[in-house]
């Protein structure tokens, strides 16, 4: 199982220069990828815009977007901007795409939240098409960005299989993740789908003194949304190397290809203090 | 700490008890509106689990709960005159007001404050507690006040049931089916001391409506089950106690805590009474929450971590009990089962029990079914075979062919390597019986097979031990699409062809619109299904497959979604099964060796088929003379609303099987053997689509 690392987009106040900064000491560590999530309504940046500066300072890790809340977008500018980041970066993109989870989101941007998932669903038909008919460009060298579908719905895991590449998992235990996997193989092997769907997850950690509970505080602010749900995932962020290598395990034993660890601290010191836990 | 717990159950009692202990300068007052000795109800079972689990929490009340308990280990069942025991599950009863008496006096001897008979208006009458603890019942005053916050989903359950006593003696957890005029009726009966039993009557509500016992007394219910029931009572009286014919209500809450407020028990969540687990998700949820509360400082953080530890228990004790209960509702689906399997069935219900489980527990029952389903299976005298395979490698008869096993594979294009896997029955890829139907490029066409090669590997799977069933259809509207490596239903830019359909409605966005079938068209195609028929008579092949599943062409018609045709094909349910069956008459006429027919039992779509709908179209290929149905879910349109849940196809075959009396084929994401077993010995399918 691949390890990736989250840039820490969503944290209020974080400068660009250290966006970009951790960006670059990830593409030297053990990381496969760099992650970023995707809201509108919020202070964080806009994940193509952070992906695109991470490209020009890296050169290996792969750059995800986990998720892209599609429906707020455009399809053929959605497309472009993925097809684009995936040049800039030599076709390191893997693009995740879901309907997301705040009717804000929708509101801000004024997107009619009713009839998202047919929406999304129409883009997923629509977005490989684009990329390779040439007409709305760069046109990839190779197969274009690798496409992920995210979200718990069996509407969801039919479009994974139908169109995607893989499934990316929202986060909580590892046996969430084991019982979310079983069901995206059971959508594809269903669906006649040669092969299996690539499957990723997701983590929160913080490391060191002192940061547990900021990381806690920054986790029920972003999911304040969710209700009394954000205590939990607050309850589960990972705060000792220990609880770090028993979820990756957990994770592991479920099958993930690849495990993408958020920070909910913000000093560049999260990154390094990660790498020695995961070797 | 200052903590109002509202509601004396078993739950509000024990967390006092268990609270006062783990801090006994914390104030614990408890709140009841019934005197103390008044009880609704009779006995309550535990688990070894759950005693383990209630000895180290109050040892005291262990001891006083050991010894006034009934312990058992068997499970009896009362079906068509005979008595089948099955051995191995502990459990303990104690009656509900013994328990509420040790708790109340427990409670008593460390200073918990009981007040009874005090009946609670408004939450805020408890303003300076530090916690609130509801513990009040389903239908609780906390619960209510905060609606909004927990997000109550509350299903209730179709049929009536009442609890009774009574003084039969048991020494086992037991059922009884008896069947009368009315319906078929149930008890659920568990002993809770040496001379008294709790009994449960449940039925159908029409039968209950029928039975007239819908107007009865109290006393004119009693007569009517002790009537009922009396072969197994033999003169003993059934006791009530406040007994009314109800509904079950399963409730759900999306968070049990607010603010200072918390859940417990019943007032948080509830498991439908047939698998017994209320009072121990209670106690177990008191324990939890002590524990939280002992592990944090501040009250959020516990109240969160109890809900994060209870909350997935709890999932799982529902899903259980919903499996469990929905067993009870359609049980008269099994009514012509043989005994040892209805008992398998019944142990298996909940899903919580497999194959796999039920024999550590109980080998020789497990031995007994073995025994008589290879025997059934292999036509031996019932008892014969005392060694017998687990019923995954019985064989199965269809007809003149025998399958080595109850294993089923679907093939992808290499279907030597398919057969390889060692199932009994291999089903090839989707083959076309005609050009235009096709579904990508690369599906094959029956009339351009190499009828050398095909039958050549034919043969080298017969050596093998395999059996094969070539599966033929026509994608319809669903044809014309690019390889499944690039992805599903995705349209051909270069090299499509025309599609047609029972009506002109395109699968995807970007699919071609297909035209509707003319009455031609259809005669045609009757034609070019019987002459693949002929052709699939030349390759050896053991069996055919008719694919009028997934959004096909065949199973366009079937379904009201995609079929918008005013003539004979279109319509009432007699018009969309026309097409369908006279194709399968066509290919009857042609075909002598056995026929498949594998159809989506449910659209996944509001408006489309469902498992009611799929029982009379499953009759009507029996009627034509189908000898197997395929049940698969959903695709019939783009946009479904699927399911992908462990085991998902298994109710559509065990309703097809048992209510259309047609042998089936169980499919989704049948991953075990264990499954295997489970499914095939419980009855609810004849083979199982293993995914290897």
């Amino acid at each position: 199982m691949n390890i990736g690392l989250g840039l820490p987009t969503t944290m209020t106040g974080i400068s660009g220069e250290l966006l970009i900064d951790w960006a670059k000491r990830s593409d030297s560590g053990p990381f496969t990828s760099l992650g970023v999530l995707d809201r509108i309504a919020y202070q964080n940046y806009e994940p193509f815009t952070a992906l695109a500066a991470a490209a020009a300072v890296t050169h290996r890790v792969r750059l995800a977007t986990m998720i892209v809340i599609a429906p707020l977008r455009n399809t053929a500018l959605l497309a472009k901007q993925a097809a684009s980041l995936d040049a800039l970066s030599a076709g390191r993109l893997t693009l995740g795409l879901a309907v997301g989870a705040r009717g804000e989101d929708y509101e801000v941007a004024q997107v009619d939240s009713r009839g998202r998932g047919r929406r999304f669903a129409e883009q997923l038909e629509s977005i490989r098409d684009i990329w390779e008919e040439g007409k709305i460009g760069p046109t990839p060298n190779g197969p274009g960005p690798h496409l992920m579908v995210g979200g718990s719905s069996g509407e969801t895991l039919a479009r994974m299989a139908r169109y995607a590449d893989g499934y990316m998992h929202g986060g909580g235990p590892p046996r969430a993740f084991a019982g979310a996997a079983a069901k995206a193989l059971a959508a594809w092997s269903d669906l006649d789908r040669p092969g299996r769907p690539v499957l990723w997850g997701m983590g929160y950690f913080a490391l060191g003194d002192g940061t547990t509970e900021a990381g806690a505080d920054y986790l029920r602010h972003y999911y304040a949304f969710a209700g009394p749900f954000a205590e939990k995932i607050a309850a589960g962020n990972l705060t000792s190397p220990g609880a770090i290598v028993d979820f990756i395990r957990g994770y592991e034993d479920a099958g993930c290809d690849e495990l993408v660890l958020f920070p909910t601290v913000s000093s560049i010191e999260q990154i390094d203090r990660l790498a020695e836990v995961i070797g | 700490m200052r903590y109002a717990v509202i509601g004396g159950g078993p739950a509000g009692l024990y967390f006092a008890l268990l609270a006062k202990k783990a801090n006994p300068s914390d104030e614990l007052l408890v709140v009841e509106r019934n005197p103390p000795d008044a009880t609704f109800g009779w006995g309550v079972v535990f688990s070894e689990e759950t005693l383990g689990a209630l000895r180290d929490a109050d040892y005291e009340t262990y001891t006083e709960i050991g010894e006034s308990f009934a312990r058992w280990n068997a499970i009896d069942i009362y079906y068509q005159d005979t008595r089948i025991r099955s051995r191995g599950h502990v459990f303990t009863g104690i009656s509900r007001k013994v328990l509420l008496n040790i708790l109340q006096r427990r409670c008593r001897a460390v200073g918990v404050r009981l007040e009874f008979e005090r009946e609670v208006h408004d939450v805020g009458e408890f303003e300076g507690a530090d916690l609130i603890i509801g513990a009040d019942g389903i239908n609780g005053l906390v619960r209510r006040t905060y609606g909004e916050v927990f997000k109550p989903q509350v299903v209730v359950h179709p049929t009536k049931y009442v609890w009774f006593g009574s003084d039969m003696p048991l020494d086992a957890f037991t059922f009884i089916f008896r069947r009368n005029d009315h319906d078929l009726f149930q008890v659920h009966a568990y002993p809770f001391d040496a001379h008294t039993c709790t009994f449960i009557v449940e039925c159908p509500e029409e039968a209950w409506r029928r039975a007239g016992l819908e107007s009865a007394s109290e006393a004119d219910s009693i007569a009517y089950c002790e009537a009922l029931f009396q072969p197994e009572l033999r003169g003993r009286r059934l006791m009530s106690n406040r007994s009314l014919w109800v509904n079950f209500a399963t409730l759900r809450q999306e968070s049990w805590h607010h603010g200072n407020v918390v859940l417990l028990g019943d007032a948080a969540h509830t498991a439908h009474f047939s698998i017994g687990s209320g009072t121990k998700l209670a106690m177990e949820d008191s324990i939890a929450l002590v524990d939280a509360l002992r592990r944090h400082r501040d009250v959020p953080g516990a109240l969160n971590d109890y809900e994060m530890e209870r909350q997935p228990v709890v999932e799982r004790f529902q899903e259980a009990a919903l499996e469990s209960s929905s067993y009870f509702e359609h049980v008269s689906r099994y009514a012509q089962f043989d005994p040892r399997q209805f008992a398998f069935n019944l142990l298996t219900r909940s899903r919580r029990i497999t194959y796999v489980n039920l024999t550590q527990r109980d080998p020789e029952l497990v031995r007994t079914v073995d025994s008589w389903f290879a025997a059934a299976a292999t036509g031996s005298p019932d008892g014969a075979l005392r060694l017998s395979p687990p019923p995954m490698f019985a064989p199965l008869r269809i007809g003149e062919l025998t399958l080595p096993n109850r294993v089923a594979v679907t093939a992808g294009p290499d279907l030597e390597a398919a057969a390889r896997l060692g199932a009994g029955l291999v089903i090839t890829e989707f083959v076309s019986v005609t050009e235009d139907g096709r579904i990508t490029p690369e599906t094959p066409v029956i009339d351009r097979m190499t009828q050398d090669h095909l039958r050549s590997t034919v043969e080298r799977i017969h050596k093998a031990g395999s059996r094969v069933a070539l599966q033929l259809g026509h994608a319809g509207r669903r044809g014309s699409m690019r390889p499944r490596s690039q992805g599903v239903d995705r349209p051909l830019r270069q090299g499509s062809w025309r599609l047609m359909a029972a009506s002109p409605i395109a699968y995807t966005p970007h699919a071609a619109l297909p035209k509707e079938m003319t009455g031609r068209d259809i005669t045609h195609l009757v034609k070019g299904f019987a002459a693949a028929a002929k052709a699939a008579g030349d390759y050896g092949l053991d069996a055919l497959e008719l694919n009028f599943a997934h959004g096909y062409l065949v199973a366009g018609f079937i379904s009201p979604l995609t079929n918008r045709r005013t003539d004979d094909y279109g319509g009432s349910l007699e018009n969309r099964m026309r097409f369908p069956l006279e194709v399968l008459d066509a290919v009857r006429a042609t075909w002598e060796r056995p026929l498949l027919v594998r159809i989506s039992a449910s659209d996944w779509a509001p408006g489309g088929i469902d498992l009611d709908a799929a029982v009379p179209i499953a009759a009507l290929l029996k009627a034509h003379g189908c000898d197997l149905v395929h049940a698969v879910m959903g695709q019939t349109i783009w946009e479904g609303r699927p399911d992908y849940r462990r085991l998902f196809g298994v109710p559509a075959s065990d309703r097809i099987r048992n209510e259309a009396g047609i042998p089936t084929i169980a499919t989704g994401n049948i991953v075990t053997a264990d499954d295997v077993n489970t499914i095939l010995a419980a009855g609810r399918a004849d083979l199982c689509r293993l995914e290897l």
